[in-house]
């Protein structure tokens, strides 16, 4: 599998994203400079965490108009895979690779976690290792993670499969006290209508080797790695 | 903006000018001696930071000198921006601790954001790339009207720039105390990694090498900033708020790549950033230390704000800036890595043989001034002093009348400030960006962090206990030290150096210069004993508020390093039936030390006694076997006794990991052996089997040693049966800061 890392200016989890990748795959990924216009041949495209331009418009927002993003949206219409991981999962639903918004954590703080999760959905390279309903722990790390769409874009998410994680409980039950930011319906991440983009808040990047203290984010590369190899 | 206008906005060079400036007449009439003339108002500026007890140290230096600063692992000492030592195989750690307590307390949130910008750039100047920020915080009584506002914002400020910075904030302390109303202390630390021949210094060199800006535009923020901080508050001290500086790190971030792309080129002779006293302390530093004299043209220099004159370019502390000496010819090449990160960059000026530093603006110049000589002449005070009077013990009679149960008295401390759960704080910082993190705070007793690209970890911890300091400042220097030195031990870590943060009252008053050399005697025995020197540190002086001063704080920053990350042992319990152990003197025979212990001050309501003695020879003897045992794989869980004793200490274990403890080796009726704060103790959890091997070593390595118990249940419980659930606890410990954060005033 070939992958290829976009870094914004503000971009902080490119590393993370690296090691994790290269891990899973034994193959470095392209960086890829936003002022860059072209993409190399890849399979997969990670637009990684971090505050691109600071946040201060709106998280996301001037990143969805860096001349890089044209090229990946472009790409995403041909069906390579993207991933977009917590300010990545910003700025591509502010490119409108996926629907919704992310707004201000609810609790109007920063939150840094291990987080328990409900997979959702597992027909979709990202999400083939694990089992559906499975619960899995990654740490969530952000400020803007409250997820909101109107509750008919909800259902039809929902109808279509389309919601990746939920937030769940420390005992795996939906809950308030598991969702840290206020998601509606307690939304963690979600496909684009193909299941062939993926953006959410948690870190998947940073749970995969025994340093993290658990290794629930692997199944997530190791799926990747096995589908597009 | 031209000259006629710039003097129009100046005042003429009086005494009375030099006092505002926070000169004394003594200074200001040796500041006319060293020019030979009246200084310009330019000059004058310029003079008042150099010799701003901030920048000076005036008052500190004498002391300072005595610490020891050298040592096999030591590659830079005191003097440079931050310490650098050396971890094997061609690596190094560097590190600093610093204050920014007076802008925290005017402005909390940009106050302790700057506070962290200003850190990391003394570490990534010297070309390392951090891997972990630390902070450590202490704030006034939680019944202070402004506490929970100023908590708040400090916690927001430190997260919003350490978040964004994309560092791991993985430790630190918080503590709550009333001598802290008026002057809150906001300590940070960085630690980076950098190859140890790419370590890049601040010494000029090179008659002609152009100067060169890079970071943010120039504003009128944070003008005096450092002659604020070398003076009491009083009650108006919020009108200072125009002189705290905002941060932007976003810029940072930009700032610190663009920085260490640079350094991969050969372009840099020397670089220094932009802290306190801001043009002025970095030009006149770096040309200073490689001999030199300097001249700036300030017209092409990047300002944010319309007509700016050359002393408020000098004195402004706007923030994300560095100087930076380039070997000749290399401008384009540097221009072209700040250009892709879309920062500022200008060539300001070039390297003299004159000595002197030259300020041109709008055709004229603006001031003319010997570097040497001035900076020479920074004054250098042997302040009266006197020492602290010994404190009583505490007689037997303090125990009188008390009668709570024992698990009624865990629960009271485990909701008290200082014991309760930091977790609503260390939530709102990204511990874990880089994806290096072993262990931040809470889990462990000194964070933990991986190389990145090694297996190796650099462990770090930062300790003061102040209300020791009060009581016995020579003690508590010490304490402070060794129990930052144990805490790095008890994670498995090899500890190797510190960074001091000495936060203390009015030097000028005898009772608190007296604190200030009883600190400095107590940490320096306490280094040289543990072989643990100064790399760097800071000092902060004058937090006093309407004559009322702070708890003396030296805040120690202790690093160390194991060979691999996954060697480190964190506090919790792993699993039932685990030997408790407690290594050292558990003071069962003798009554434990319960003056200035949080027993004494929170259930008995007294802070009064002698705080506990240490040995340091003793406290290395337990150190070096705890660390050798949990290198040998022996040891499942380990954790420091400090605030609270030996019971709070076998509680925490058992909160962290959810397992309860059977204490079948403890006297739940022997309050001093309880509570009592000995130094030098640990309490490890080892497997059944690997209990009798740890005993024999420690028999052989002459370490006292006591079964305390066994991992059961999901209480503490003694023969007796239960003291206290762990539910319990965990309620109490976990609901008093959000509870406090989330209540009316």
């Amino acid at each position: 599998m070939k992958a290829a890392i976009v870094v914004f200016p503000g971009s902080n989890r490119e590393r993370d994203a690296v090691a994790a990748l290269e891990a899973a795959s034994g193959t470095k990924p392209h960086l890829v400079w936003h002022r860059d216009t072209e993409l190399p041949k890849v399979d997969l495209i990670v637009v990684p965490g971090g505050f691109s331009y600071g946040d201060y418009l709106r998280s996301g927002a001037m990143a969805a108009h860096s001349p890089i993003m044209r090229e990946v949206k472009a790409r995403a219409d041909q069906g390579v895979r993207v991933l977009g991981i917590c300010n990545g999962f910003q700025i591509i639903t502010e490119a409108g690779l996926l629907p919704g918004a992310l707004m201000r954590n609810g609790g109007l703080k920063f939150v840094c976690r291990v987080q328990h999760l409900r997979v959702e959905n597992t027909d979709s390279p990202f999400t083939a290792k694990y089992a559906k309903g499975q619960i899995v722990r990654y740490p969530v790390a952000h400020g803007d993670g409250n997820f909101w769409t109107d509750a008919e874009t909800v259902k039809r998410l929902d109808g279509e499969g389309r919601v990746a994680f939920r937030y769940v409980a420390d005992d795996a039950r939906a809950d308030p006290r598991g969702n840290p930011n206020h998601s509606v319906s307690d939304i963690a991440g979600i496909f684009n209508a193909k299941r062939t983009v993926l953006g959410l808040m948690p870190h998947p990047e940073d749970a995969v080797e025994g340093l993290h203290g658990n290794t629930d984010g692997k199944p997530m590369f190791d799926g990747l790695v096995e589908a597009l190899s | 903006m031209s000259a006629e206008a710039t003097r129009a906005q100046e005042r003429p060079v009086t005494l009375e000018l030099a006092r505002e400036f926070g000169l004394s007449e003594a200074e200001y009439k040796n500041a006319l001696d060293i020019m030979g003339r009246l200084p310009t108002f330019t000059e004058m500026g310029i003079i008042s930071v150099m010799w701003s007890e901030h920048c000076s140290y005036k008052s500190s230096k004498l002391w300072l000198k005595t610490l020891p600063t050298t040592g096999p692992q030591v590659i830079c000492g005191p003097g440079e921006n931050a310490g650098v030592v050396d971890i094997g195989d061609g690596d190094t750690v560097i590190f600093k601790m610093e204050s920014h307590n007076h802008p925290s307390y005017i402005e909390p949130y940009q106050g302790a954001a700057t506070g962290v910008g200003g850190i990391l750039r003394d570490v990534f100047t010297m070309g390392a790339r951090p891997i972990a920020n630390l902070n450590a915080l202490r704030f006034g009584s939680p019944d202070h009207p402004k506490t929970r506002h100023l908590v708040s914002g400090v916690v927001s400020g430190i997260g919003g720039y350490g978040n964004c910075v994309g560092v791991p904030t993985v430790g630190g302390e918080t503590n709550f105390h009333a001598a802290y109303n008026g002057n809150i202390l906001v300590n940070a630390m960085t630690v980076g990694v950098a190859k140890a021949d790419k370590i890049f210094y601040s010494a000029a060199a090179g008659i002609g090498n152009p100067v060169v800006y890079v970071g943010s535009k120039t504003g009128r923020d944070g003008i005096h900033g450092a002659t604020m901080a070398s003076a009491e508050f009083t009650e108006d001290s919020e009108e200072k708020r125009p002189t705290v500086q905002v941060g932007d790190p976003f810029t940072e971030k930009l700032l610190i790549e663009a920085c260490l792309e640079l350094m991969e080129t050969d372009a840099i002779v020397a670089i220094q950033d932009m802290g306190a006293a801001g043009l002025t302390s970095s030009s006149v530093e770096m040309a200073g230390k490689g001999g030199l004299g300097i001249e700036l043209t300030l017209d092409t220099l990047p300002m944010r704000e319309e007509a700016m004159t050359p002393y408020e370019i000098m004195l402004s502390e706007s923030q994300e800036r560095m100087l930076i000496i380039l070997k000749p010819g290399r401008e384009e090449v540097a221009k072209a890595i700040f250009d892709k990160w879309e920062l500022d960059f200008a060539v300001i000026g070039h390297l003299t043989d004159t000595g002197n530093l030259v300020i041109k603006m709008y055709g004229e110049t603006w001031c003319d001034m010997p570097i040497a000589p001035v900076s020479n002449a920074a004054p250098e005070y042997d302040r009266p002093w006197e020492p602290t009077p010994a404190a009583a013990p505490v007689p037997d009679s303090v125990f009188d009348g008390y009668s709570a149960s024992l698990g009624d008295t865990l629960t009271k401390l485990f909701a008290c400030p200082d014991l309760a759960s930091k977790r609503w704080i260390w939530e709102q910082y990204d511990s874990l960006v880089g994806g290096d993190t072993r262990f931040m705070s809470g889990q462990a007793d000194a964070a933990v962090v991986r190389v990145p690209g090694q297996t190796k970890a650099v462990a770090i911890t930062t300790d003061c206990t102040p209300r020791y300091c009060l009581a016995d400042p020579v003690q508590g220097g010490r304490q402070a030290v060794a129990e930052a030195w144990r805490n790095l031990s008890a994670v498995g870590a090899l500890p190797l150096a510190i960074t001091d943060n000495m936060n203390f009252g009015n030097p000028e008053k005898p009772r608190i210069m007296g604190q200030f050399v009883g600190a400095v005697q107590g940490i320096a025995d306490a280094c040289k004993a543990l072989d643990f020197p100064v790399v760097s540190g800071n000092v902060s002086l004058y937090n006093e508020t309407n004559g009322e001063a702070i708890l003396p704080t030296p805040a120690i920053g202790g690093v160390g390093t194991l060979p691999d990350a996954m060697i480190a042992v964190d506090i919790a319990f792993k699993a039932e039936g685990d030997v408790i152990l407690g290594i050292g003197d558990t003071a069962n025979s003798k009554g434990g030390h319960i003056g200035q212990s949080l027993f004494l001050r929170e259930i008995l309501g007294r802070e009064e006694g002698p705080p506990p003695p240490v040995d340091l020879a003793v406290e290395r003897r337990n150190g070096d076997f705890v660390r050798g045992l949990i290198r040998e794989g022996l040891v499942v869980s380990s954790h420091d006794v400090a605030d609270g004793g030996l019971i709070v200490t076998i509680a925490e274990m058992a909160l962290a990991g959810g397992i309860g403890a059977h204490l079948t080796g403890l006297d739940g009726a022997h309050l001093r052996a309880l509570f009592g704060e000995d130094q030098a103790r640990y309490v490890l959890a080892v497997r059944p089997d690997a209990a009798a091997s740890v005993q024999e070593k420690a028999k052989a390595a002459g370490v006292p040693v006591t079964v305390l118990g066994e991992t059961r249940g999901v209480s503490l419980s003694d023969r007796n049966g239960d003291i206290v659930s762990l539910k319990r606890l965990k309620d109490v410990n976990e609901s008093w800061l959000p509870n406090y954060m989330s209540a009316e005033l």
